[in-house]
């Protein structure tokens, strides 16, 4: 099975990464990394998530977007977390 | 103008519309009450968290509006997770505001202090924990629009008691949360999916709850009357197509008569609006409607594929793309499938035994034929509740209050409870058991004290019945714990809450005794007893193929 990567643009309090792990436990699906970071300057978080592609991510990408706090999801094929998006400068 | 956030919460809910709110205070919601004492929004004091929330579910099952329900932390907020929990399954709108102890505490394990953050967020479509009176300006409107936007789900605003006393200098409140429009259909889905219609020879409309959340009930009629599409619902889709149409098949699956089942299993093209396909809906899933294509149209884009891949999908409000599919789908006959369903329907009539006065499905029709015209009925979960839905001549849609994914015992009394106090002019009847009564009996006190027009009628088996007909059919009927010993005199309770309550065995239910039950003054409790042997049928085993009914008398393993 191939890696891929969600990266999220989601809003930035306590709680977000729950709820977005939790998301994925619920669904039983596996999370093989995560990576999140403020985005100074703005009141969003990027995270960046690692899972497998099978045919169920077309689910899970639905239900992602379907959360409140999450504002903006990209996909792309690979594990290399930092790359392959464009990071939001402070401004 | 100074406010503090407690006053900001009441003076939101007004602007919301608010009337009428059910909940029980406590240490960290006092601020709220106190706010509340000023407002002439009408409180009702539940006797148990969970009653309160099911009783803005029955509020806000049977006017479509988000309904408010308030608890205070710990043992509050937990009592009242269930409500939450069923309202998520069922796509209620509910708003839920609990307090929450101090800001400066939370974390420390203090007194009725839960994560109420982390439980609820699993069985609600979202929450809030507020950190700031100011917060609330936004968090309040916003949960509104939540619960009512899109797919209907409850939302949880959990607010600290220091949130609840900070002050704060605001000029103007916010506008009050409003319902955003989904997106329109999509041209090019709506022609294929016509196109797809009328091509089809043995079309099936599958219609649920998401059918009367968008109140489309009229059109999914037009639609089918239009091109003789036959109609099965789900449970939370009963009374969308009247019992007494040709057109209607009542409810599919594990509960659904053979006649419907089978139908489904021949049909070329199914028409899914508003569903899930839910396990108890469609059996096993890879053998339900083996040679249907499928259209599939829901607000929620998630539920699309998700069990049961589409040919054509449509995404968004079903009223909306019915009307816009209503003068693409050709006006047609289709006499060889109309003959084919009223063959299938005759060979596979309700059995001659249900309707035996003797049975509780007979008894339940002639309660519905007996009831007014415009009566709510809700239901507790178990073999009444199935009976109901089977039995019960569904006339109109939304006027059935039944937990349907949930499934939770406990529901019927406080759901119509909150049906009644928002339509004080309809008459309510709870269906329950004697094993669901018991699991909120204790707001018989609020419905006494309320003097409201619910009549309660439990079916008395001595039984979780059930289970006890799961434990008959599936395991050799090797009873455990599914029967009582010994149950309480309900007719007693009843009047120790209040409420005239009377004991009659089933067979001296005359419709006289009934209509004098349905038709006197205020709240009445009717204890009928029924025969432990009375089960549901048809049913297919959990986890087979809709197609392998068991019927009565059938001998199995």
């Amino acid at each position: 099975m191939t890696d891929c990567t969600l990266t999220l643009t989601v809003s930035n309090h306590p709680g977000v990464l729950s709820r977005i792990a939790g998301l994925f436990a619920r669904r039983n699906y596996n999370l093989d990394g995560v990576y999140v970071v403020g985005l100074t300057g703005t009141t969003e978080s990027r995270m960046q998530l690692l899972v497998k592609q099978d045919e169920r991510l077309p689910q899970i990408i639905k239900q992602l977007e379907k959360l409140y706090d999450v504002k903006a999801i990209s996909v792309n094929e690979g594990s290399d977390m930092l790359g392959g998006c464009e990071v939001k400068e402070a401004g | 103008m100074e406010y503090s956030g407690a006053e900001i919460v009441i003076k939101l809910l007004e602007r919301q519309g608010v009337e009428c709110l059910a909940g029980i205070p406590g240490g960290t919601n006092l601020p709220l009450y106190d706010a509340l004492r000023e407002s002439p929004i009408r409180h009702i004091l539940a006797r148990h968290e969970q009653g309160a929330g099911f009783i803005a579910q029955g509020m806000a099952r049977s006017t479509g509006v988000p309904a408010v329900c308030f608890a205070t932390s710990g043992p509050g907020v937990t009592n009242l997770i269930t409500a939450i929990a069923d309202a998520h399954l069922d796509s209620v709108p509910v708003v839920a505001i609990s307090g929450q102890t101090p800001m400066s505490l939370m974390g420390t394990d203090a007194f009725q202090e839960v994560d109420t953050f982390g439980m609820s967020l699993p069985v609600t479509k979202h929450n809030f924990l507020v950190r700031s009176a100011a917060e609330l300006l936004e968090v309040i409107p916003e949960a509104f629009r939540i619960a009512m936007s899109g797919r209907p789900g409850p939302v949880w605003v959990d607010i600290p008691k220091d949130v609840q006393t900070e002050l704060i200098d605001i000029d103007t409140l916010p506008e009050k949360g409003t319902r955003i429009c989904p997106a329109s259909p999509e041209e090019e889905a709506l022609a294929s999916a016509a196109e797809i219609i009328n091509a089809s020879e043995r079309p099936v409309f599958y219609a649920g709850g998401g059918i009367i959340n968008s109140g489309a009930g009229a059109r999914v009629r037009e639609l089918c009357e239009k091109a003789g599409i036959p109609v099965v619902t789900t449970l939370m889709g009963l009374g969308i197509m009247p019992s007494e149409s040709p057109l209607s098949l009542g409810m599919l699956g594990m509960h659904g008569s053979r006649a419907t089942n089978l139908i489904l299993d021949q049909s070329d093209l199914l028409i899914a609006a508003g569903v899930r396909f839910d396990d108890r809906a469609t059996g096993r899933i890879a053998a339900f409607c083996p040679h249907a294509r499928i259209i599939h149209m829901d607000i929620d884009g998630a539920e699309i594929d998700k069990l049961r891949p589409s040919d054509c999908s449509i995404t968004g409000d079903a009223g909306e793309i019915l009307s816009s599919l209503l003068p693409k789908v050709a006006d047609r006959a289709r006499r060889t499938w109309e003959s084919s369903v009223a063959v299938m329907k005759e060979a596979h009539p309700t059995p001659a035994g249900e309707l035996d006065d003797a049975k509780p499905p007979a008894l339940i029709r002639r309660i519905g034929m007996l009831a007014e015209a415009g009566t709510f009925v809700s239901t507790d979960v178990g073999q009444h509740q199935m009976w109901v839905a089977q039995h019960y001549p569904h006339h109109e849609a939304s006027r059935l209050l039944t937990s349907g994914g949930l499934g939770t015992m406990g529901f019927g009394l406080p759901a119509a409870i909150g049906s009644a106090l928002a339509n004080p002019e309809a008459p309510v009847i709870c269906f329950s058991g004697d094993g669901s009564i018991m699991m909120n009996l204790q707001e018989l006190a609020t419905l006494a004290e309320q003097d409201l027009n619910v009549k309660v009628i439990v079916l008395n088996n001595g039984a979780l019945g059930l289970v006890r007909q799961q434990q008959e059919l599936f395991y050799g009927a090797r009873y455990m714990a599914s029967q009582y010993n010994r149950n309480p005199d309900l007719t007693t309770i009843a009047r120790g809450f209040g409420i005239p309550g009377r004991r009659l065995p089933l067979a001296a239910c005359t419709d006289g005794a009934l209509t004098e039950f349905l038709h006197a003054r205020g709240p009445a409790l009717l204890d009928i007893a029924i025969p432990q042997e009375a089960n549901v049928f048809p049913m297919v085993p959990p986890g087979a193929a809709n197609t392998r009914m068991i019927e009565e008398g059938a001998t199995h393993d």
